[in-house]
């Protein structure tokens, strides 16, 4: 009796339990001398090491953050008044501006750019895995290089092509530019992330049977047809992924900037994480960390409310 | 793991995956045969040098003099060719220091990776049943959800403590950093192997680690690919954890050394650009020359 419950016990997960005699006799012979103590041993040091490098900074952070502490020498609790204070702040309040109106934007672009290029790859072209090698680059190089290649083109090259053809709007930089600067960012953001989007669609397109595209012939749907009929709702789960695994990354957005606009002009394009670590420097740092604690808080809430539209999708990730 | 067969298929991993491509697709364009869509070829192509153009760029300016920059746009082909910028570049980076300090954390931290996220995926998928490993799973996965600049103040401040602001202490943070990822990649690919093909080993005798070792690490090869690649590249490109990290700016890694070329007065962009395509040449080798396993590795992450 008591063998049985045991088998029962140590099935694994996920419909594996249909156990087969031989399979269901070395259940039983593990079960019996219990749990092998090297199980622990192999998780037990990354758990420590875990909880001392991830957790235990998430929770200091938390608790300075009602302190008044500036980085450095005494401090004193001082309550919620740092939150009470950066829900005042303009400048912070701009930064998430930025920040939302930015993720935001590049998703978008990203996932439309990506969605075009896999159909591309997808489609039937010649030379395709040079193409396709070549639209694959950007994922490998270093985001603060590139950035700093475009600065480049964007505040010299640019500018002077505009003069030579007489595009005044562009003749100056749009680096310096209070109100294009942001999209270069997009630019380059996107420039660097829709290859791992593109990769992600392709997998998307090709899980879609070529028999549904036979029958969608055989009734006389265009291409165009096709694509919002059939291609789009069935790699849709690929969509949500995108969007997801996308706009969580592009809300951290650092890097780029870093290279491109250093957060200017002015304060035009201060990302919230550029914001969060000038608390390392500027004198802030209790400040700043009440300041990660919200963006943290939002960034939560945007995953559960994305986690929730996937259950209902009914999407498997 | 149907997904991944079709990622195989996609970036042709597999040479039996390929001819089954090949034949889906002839299937399809059955009755008149494969016709290339040259139009769609061609603004592929055209579409493609958004990608080529700026790396041309960068080849170009950084194989100038100073006099050939001028005031143009730097997009001419320099005549002759400037090519002792790539040794002043050398020289003014301090290229090996930086390249060795980039290579040993990129190299501890694909393995650091690889070590660790095996073995506690190995040891959860295999325990699910209990409590303690089903509750370290949901643990470690909740580090998905706590942005990075959220600990990253008091984490320097900790690091700093420990004696670890160098590339070690990166070393740490990359590996912490990825494991959720990772081993979330790991224990889809773990439960898909038979627990019967360990169980003959231990009546054998063998012990735990052995089984591992011997009959589960090589097992997860396909997976090993996977995250060894995801970690070479998001550890050799890291800018954010060295530069916040590394106290002592001789051990800084080489893209965090770019930022040399960025103060108001330097004017000398043949050198800095030189510099640039030195950082960046190292993982455009790579992906070259093993692109299909690049592809392949890193679809197969995709679709988990």
């Amino acid at each position: 009796m008591t063998t049985t419950s045991r088998v029962a016990q140590t099935a694994p997960p996920a419909g594996r339990n249909t156990p087969t005699s031989a399979s269901a006799k070395a259940q039983t012979f593990r079960s019996r001398n219990r749990i092998d103590p090297t199980y622990y041993w192999m998780i037990v040091p990354v758990l420590a090491l875990f909880a001392f490098f991830i957790t235990l900074p998430a929770l200091v952070g938390v608790f300075f953050s009602l302190t008044n502490y500036a980085g450095y020498g005494d401090w004193k609790f001082i309550g919620l008044s740092n939150y009470v204070n950066i829900f005042k702040d303009p400048a912070v309040l701009q930064s998430y501006i930025f920040t939302l109106v930015f993720a935001l934007t590049t998703t978008v672009v990203v996932n439309i750019v990506a969605l075009a290029i896999a159909l591309g790859l997808n489609a039937k072209i010649t030379w395709r895995t040079g193409i396709r090698t070549v639209f694959f680059i950007p994922m490998v190089l270093s985001a603060l290089i590139v950035s700093f290649v475009f600065n480049y083109l964007f505040s010299n090259t640019l500018p002077v092509l505009a003069e030579r053809f007489g595009v005044t709007p562009l003749a100056t930089s749009i680096l310096a530019n209070e109100n294009l600067a942001w999209l270069a960012i997009v630019l380059v953001t996107v420039w660097q992330a829709a290859p791992g989007a593109t990769i992600i669609y392709l997998a998307g397109l090709q899980s879609v049977p070529s028999e549904v595209y036979e029958a969608a012939d055989l009734d006389g749907a265009g291409s165009f047809r096709q694509f919002l009929s059939l291609t789009l709702p069935l790699i849709l789960g690929y969509l949500v992924i995108n969007v997801i695994l996308g706009f969580k990354g592009f809300l951290g957005t650092y890097e780029i900037i870093v290279g491109l606009t250093g957060g200017g002009p002015g304060m035009a394009t201060q990302s919230v994480a550029m914001r969060i670590f000038s608390g390392f420097t500027g004198g802030d740092y209790s400040y700043q960390m009440a300041n990660a604690v919200i963006y943290f808080l939002i960034t939560l809430l945007i995953s559960v409310i994305q986690l929730r539209l996937i259950q209902r999708r009914g999407v498997s990730l | 793991m149907t997904a991944s067969t079709l990622t195989d298929t996609l970036t042709g991993a597999a040479a039996p995956a390929r001819k089954a491509r090949r034949s889906r697709r002839s299937r399809r364009s059955g009755r008149e045969g494969y016709k290339v869509n040259w139009w769609l070829t061609a603004l592929m192509i055209v579409a493609s040098l958004t990608v080529l153009l700026p790396l041309y760029f960068t080849v170009a300016m950084a194989l100038k003099s100073p006099d050939q920059i001028g005031t143009g746009t730097g997009l001419a082909w320099p005549n002759p060719m400037n090519w002792e910028n790539f040794a002043a570049a050398y020289v003014a980076t301090n290229f090996p220091r930086a390249f060795m300090s980039t290579a040993f954390v990129t190299v501890l931290s694909v393995l650091g990776s690889l070590a660790s996220s095996s073995l506690v995926a190995y040891a959860i998928a295999r325990n699910w049943n209990r409590k303690f490993f089903r509750g370290s799973f949901v643990y470690l996965l909740s580090a998905m959800f706590i942005p990075f600049p959220v600990i990253i103040l008091p984490l320097i401040k900790q690091t700093a403590l420990l004696g670890l602001d160098n590339p070690a202490g990166v070393v740490f943070l990359h590996v912490l950093g990825g494991i959720s990822f990772n081993t979330l990649l790991y224990i889809a690919f773990v439960r898909s192997i038979p627990v019967e093909l360990e169980e003959s080993a231990r009546m054998d005798g063998a012990t735990t680690w052995q089984v591992f070792r011997k009959i589960i690490f090589p097992l997860l090869a396909p997976m090993n690919a996977t995250v060894g690649i995801f970690a070479f590249l998001g550890s050799w490109n890291d800018f954010l954890l060295p530069q916040m990290m590394i106290a002592d700016p001789s051990l800084q890694t080489l893209p965090v050394v770019q930022m040399l070329f960025q103060g108001e007065f330097n004017t000398n962009y043949s050198l800095a650009f030189a510099s640039y395509l030195m950082a960046m040449a190292p993982t455009l080798v790579v992906y070259i020359l093993a692109q299909r396993w690049v592809l392949s590795g890193v679809m197969r992450g995709a679709v988990k």
